[in-house]
């Protein structure tokens, strides 16, 4: 094996990350999906800060800083308030059909890795091979917010693709020029405001976070 | 320093009516601030019909043929809204749909909006035009649901979540896009500048490229509202405030297809083939032909004209996909006064609707006679939107079926079939809400509906007449697409 | 074969025997001290088996020779497959014989040989006891290959020595794909060995019963050997789990003085995992027999993408 260790602690953060997509991917309750989301956020920053390590690239050292702050600590908070906020916090999903859902992911995780394939070949970063892992990801997220009819869930899997794309970022180049990476995570950080505002007026409007009271606009 | 102005002032316009926007003057700051920004945007415009392209700070800002006069357009457009929005959003405030606090909101969510779109259009990093466009999106969420009503915040989720997903897709064709321009141009500040992509596009590696331009193009298509993920473009339009529907379908859809346009640009280079061009086609065409079997089925007047929103962006799509000098000169012409045209109907229908009460095209009859100003406005608009000549949507949509009839001649039933469907539902609507029968009295005061007019002389003048400046201007565009 | 080995060999058969109702008695402890209970004591195993074996044998009068002969078989079965896993040292000798697949294929044996002795009295009991067997049986054999094989790619060598070696006492590398393996082994670890959540070794509730429902009919030395049995089972897959994930001080081939220190370690790592094993088994409450498949499903997907990912990262 001729990865050097940095690689190879990048490599089991990948794996972890795919692991907590799938723990989301199944959970059903709000409070460990919230948990998972900060230590998938945890596990992001750990691997920035060792790719920045091993890559003595500086500007990585203040992205991993950013995600940190913003992924694994502020974000996480918001929703933990929000959800005390909202009454939510023990609340339950139910999902059907688990194992299809599970079955479906682990499809998209397969597609992932061959569509990913090619372009980790020319990749020269250490990390070029968890950009297939950092794709499934997203995909699984995505997956995520499709089976789920709850408000925050949605929320939640749609911040997790913003993970999975900002791992993306990091294994296939290093990560994204500063400025960028610093208007990324505004907007992340601003869309969870209007998110919190938004779940507070659709409370008010249908007296539950259940979308499926929202299907009234369609084509007939 | 024109540049500086155009971004700076509508952002500071934004902070000024978050802090003044419940003052009984804040809808006159609000045009203030927006015909500041197009004063600044004509300056821009002037030096660059004098000097020709050129970059600022640091290269971090760039204008250009094409980018120039989509700044015009969406300054001059945001101008004419918000005067078109201090007399409606006021009536609405009457009406009790709105309270001061939602005004302080809409009038500072407008003016961040604006800088949004226009720092989308300016910037020259790939990277940042992301941000734009996805601050672009967070702005509009809270203007769908202004209202607060039940389907209007069904609208705004819908409208969050799914260009939430797409424009997500079009990050991660921005990685891909830097991942490809990093080998060439080096980690860091230039590698997601497009003028320096542009520099080096034919050395861009293909597979990656292709790659890139598929997320790129779901991603921001999304946004400009192609088939089939369109679905939250009629339920944004419909439920949100007509100003947002105005400036939604006018600007926003525009902006966006602004971004997949300058992508096709890198992909084409590197790839030499025409497969951009061929997915673009695809996705218009199916959006003109899908759009135009559900206008036929609509109820509601500001879904039916959202559904036409489609149909045309659609068409661009297909034009700009097509290629070629005529064909690229059409597609922008059409953005021209598509977006001219567009936000003049929704600023006529919104008056239409707030008179009748509701939206539903059956409850609004005679315009003609309660209301002449908006029943004229609403039959011009609704002429020139069909292509009726000589209005410049007729020129447009003309040299656009032209240049398919000779390159792809197999195109034309489905086109000629869409718009056909399209002009009969349209048109036969339109009849009956304009010329109807009523029992509704004449209304004492005529509505304020300059821009209106304003906008579809423009268009009018546009199908007569190309000033020889503006169709240079489209030609140097052109050439820069290809 | 040197003599050595030979007495290495015995010597694990030896320890194995013994130390496995010691592991059982160290997990019940545990529980029972998580639990805020006083416990019986880690030796009470130990006692129950010198009772069983001290009274007189009860038989339906319709069961046949396979009812009689089964606890021996399974008795046999465990003993062999615990005593197969290189968890000493890596030169046993009878190791070779056996691969990870014969080893799954001894535990399927043991399986199908209970599942007839369930059936064969005929009660209700023992025959629904059976069919959930094979439920789970079914179920996490798959995923257990799945673990086996991802580690087996890793080594190219299906023997469990040559797996053991590769992984041990080679140069050090990070594995991600056996984290996935690992969660999965641990879920079939649970399924298996019948713990919370997929079934509770200390009821008889007969709604959700499943291994305890199949060995209803046993009295006496009968039903000794069969716990005997299940405690050796467990003991084997906690072997399995040690060798594959954390074999790092397992002695190699010929090495005697690192023999005690082998030792020594084996102890704190069974004793460790015994802990795991009985937190888990507090902090999760017993799921419905139908959620068993989803529970076994996602054991087994995560096995697969344990194998997935080391396509990917690894090679």
């Amino acid at each position: 094996m001729g990865i050097p260790i940095t690689g190879q602690i990048i490599n089991m953060c990948a794996a972890l990350l795919l692991l907590i997509a799938f723990a989301m991917l199944s959970q059903r309750r709000i409070l460990s999906l919230i948990n998972l989301f900060s230590l998938q956020g945890l596990i992001l920053a750990i691997s920035t800060s060792v790719v920045a390590y091993s890559s003595q690239q500086q500007h990585l050292y203040y992205s991993a800083a950013l995600t940190l702050l913003l992924k694994a600590i502020v974000l996480p908070m918001i929703l933990h308030r929000l959800i005390r906020k909202l009454n939510i916090k023990w609340d339950v999903e139910t999902m059907f059909n688990i194992p299809t859902i599970m079955l479906v992911g682990l499809a998209l995780v397969v597609f992932a890795f061959n569509l990913a394939a090619p372009i980790s070949q020319m990749a020269a970063t250490i990390t070029r091979s968890t950009l297939g892992i950092a794709m499934a990801s997203v995909l699984l997220s995505f997956l995520m917010m499709i089976t789920r009819s709850k408000a925050v869930p949605q929320v939640v899997g749609f911040l997790a693709m913003e993970n999975g794309l900002f791992f993306a970022a990091t294994s296939a180049t290093y990560g994204m020029p500063m400025v960028v990476e610093l208007g990324i995570a505004l907007d992340v950080l601003v869309g969870m405001f209007i998110l919190g505002i938004f779940f507070f007026q659709i409370r008010t409007a249908f007296d539950s976070l259940d979308l499926k009271h929202m299907e009234k606009l369609k084509e007939e | 320093m024109e540049i500086f102005w155009v971004l700076v002032i509508p952002f500071f316009g934004g902070l000024i009516m978050a802090l003044f926007g419940r003052q009984h003057y804040a809808p006159e700051i609000n045009s203030v601030v927006s015909l500041c920004t197009f004063v600044a945007a004509a300056a821009l415009t002037v030096r660059v019909i004098s000097d020709g392209s050129f970059t600022a700070w640091n290269e971090q800002f760039f204008v250009d043929a094409l980018n120039v006069f989509l700044v015009a357009l969406t300054a001059f457009v945001g101008f004419t809204t918000s005067l078109f929005s201090r007399p409606y959003m006021l009536i609405e405030q009457h009406h009790g749909k709105l309270t001061a606090n939602m005004l302080r909101l809409y009038y500072s969510m407008y003016q961040l909006f604006s800088f949004t779109m226009l720092l989308a259009l300016l910037t020259n990093n790939m990277g940042i035009l992301w941000v734009a466009m996805e601050a672009a999106t967070l702005t509009t969420v809270l203007l769908v649901s202004l209202y607060r009503t039940p389907s209007s915040l069904e609208a705004a989720w819908k409208y969050f979540i799914l260009c939430g997903v797409g424009i997500a897709q079009a990050l991660f064709g921005t990685i891909l896009l830097y991942f490809a321009a990093e080998k060439l141009l080096g980690a860091g500040g230039t590698a997601l500048l497009w003028t320096h992509l542009n520099g080096v596009k034919t050395q861009l590696e293909p597979t990656v490229l292709s790659l890139a331009f598929v997320f790129l193009l779901v991603g921001y298509g999304t946004k400009v509202g192609l088939a089939p993920l369109h679905n939250w473009l009629p339920d944004a339009h419909a439920e949100g405030p007509t100003p947002v529907s105005a400036v939604l379908s006018g600007l926003l859809l525009n902006v966006a297809l602004y971004a997949v346009v300058r992508s096709k640009v890198l992909v084409d280079g590197a790839l030499g083939s025409h497969l951009a061009g061929n997915l673009m086609m695809g996705f218009g065409l199916l959006s003109v032909v899908m759009a135009a079997f559900f206008l036929s089925r609509q109820k509601d007047v500001k879904r039916m004209f959202a559904y036409s929103s489609i149909e045309h962006m659609g068409l661009m799509t297909f034009a700009f996909g097509m290629g070629g000098p005529v064909a690229t000169f059409a597609g922008l012409l059409h953005m021209t006064v598509h977006s001219l045209t567009k936000s003049a109907i929704f600023f006529a229908v919104g008056h239409a609707a707030q008179k009748s009460g509701t939206q539903l095209m059956e409850h609004i009859r005679g315009l003609i006679k309660t209301s002449p100003t908006v029943g004229w406005g609403l039959a011009l608009g609704t002429l020139a939107i069909l292509g009726m000549p000589p209005f410049g949507v007729f020129t447009s949509e003309f040299l656009i079926l032209t240049t398919a009839m000779h390159s792809y001649p197999w195109t034309m039933p489905l086109l000629l079939t869409a718009l056909g469907v399209a002009f009969a539902a349209i048109f036969g609507r339109m009849q009956l809400m304009v010329f109807g029968d009523t029992t509704n009295k004449r209304l004492p005061h005529p509505p304020a509906l300059i821009p209106v007019f304003v906008h579809l002389l423009l268009v009018l003048m546009l199908g007569l007449y190309i000033p020889p400046y503006l169709a240079d201007w489209y030609r140097q565009a052109a050439a820069l697409i290809g | 074969m040197s003599a050595s080995a030979i007495f290495l060999q015995l010597l694990q058969n030896v320890l194995v025997l013994l130390a496995a109702p010691l592991l059982l008695g160290w997990i019940n402890q545990c529980r029972a001290w998580l639990q805020n209970r006083n416990g019986a004591g880690m030796l009470q195993p130990y006692r129950n088996l010198l009772k069983l074996f001290h009274k007189d044998a009860v038989l339906a009068h319709n069961a046949s020779q396979l009812f009689r002969t089964t606890p021996y078989i399974l008795f046999a079965c465990m003993w062999l497959a615990a005593a197969l896993v290189p968890v000493l040292a890596t030169d046993l000798p009878l190791s070779p014989a056996v691969d990870v697949i014969a080893l799954v294929g001894i535990f399927a044996l043991a399986r199908v040989f209970i599942s007839l002795a369930a059936m064969d009295i005929g009660t209700a009991f023992g025959s629904l006891g059976a069919r959930r067997e094979m439920l789970v049986g079914f179920l996490a054999e798959p995923a257990l290959l799945m673990v086996l094989f991802t580690a087996s790619t890793i080594s190219q060598s299906t023997s469990l020595i040559t797996i053991v070696e590769t992984l041990a006492h080679k140069q050090f590398v990070l594995y991600p794909s056996m984290t996935f393996a690992a969660v999965a082994f641990v879920m079939v670890l649970l399924a298996e060995n019948a713990r919370v959540p997929v079934d509770n070794p200390s009821t008889h509730l007969e709604l959700t019963m499943i291994h305890e429902a199949m060995v209803l009919e046993y009295s006496a030395r009968h039903l000794a050997l069969v716990e005997w049995a299940s405690a050796l089972k467990l003991l084997a897959y906690m072997a399995i789990g040690i060798a594959l994930f954390i074999p790092y001080g397992i002695a190699e081939a010929g090495n005697w003085n690192a023999l005690p220190a082998a030792i020594a370690l084996l102890t704190f790592k069974l004793l460790l995992a015994g802990a795991g094993l009985a937190f888990i088994e507090t902090i999760s409450a017993k799921m419905r027999i139908f959620r068993v498949p989803e529970f076994m499903g996602t054991a087994f997907l995560l096995a697969v993408l344990g194998l997935l990912t080391h396509f990917l990262l690894e090679t």
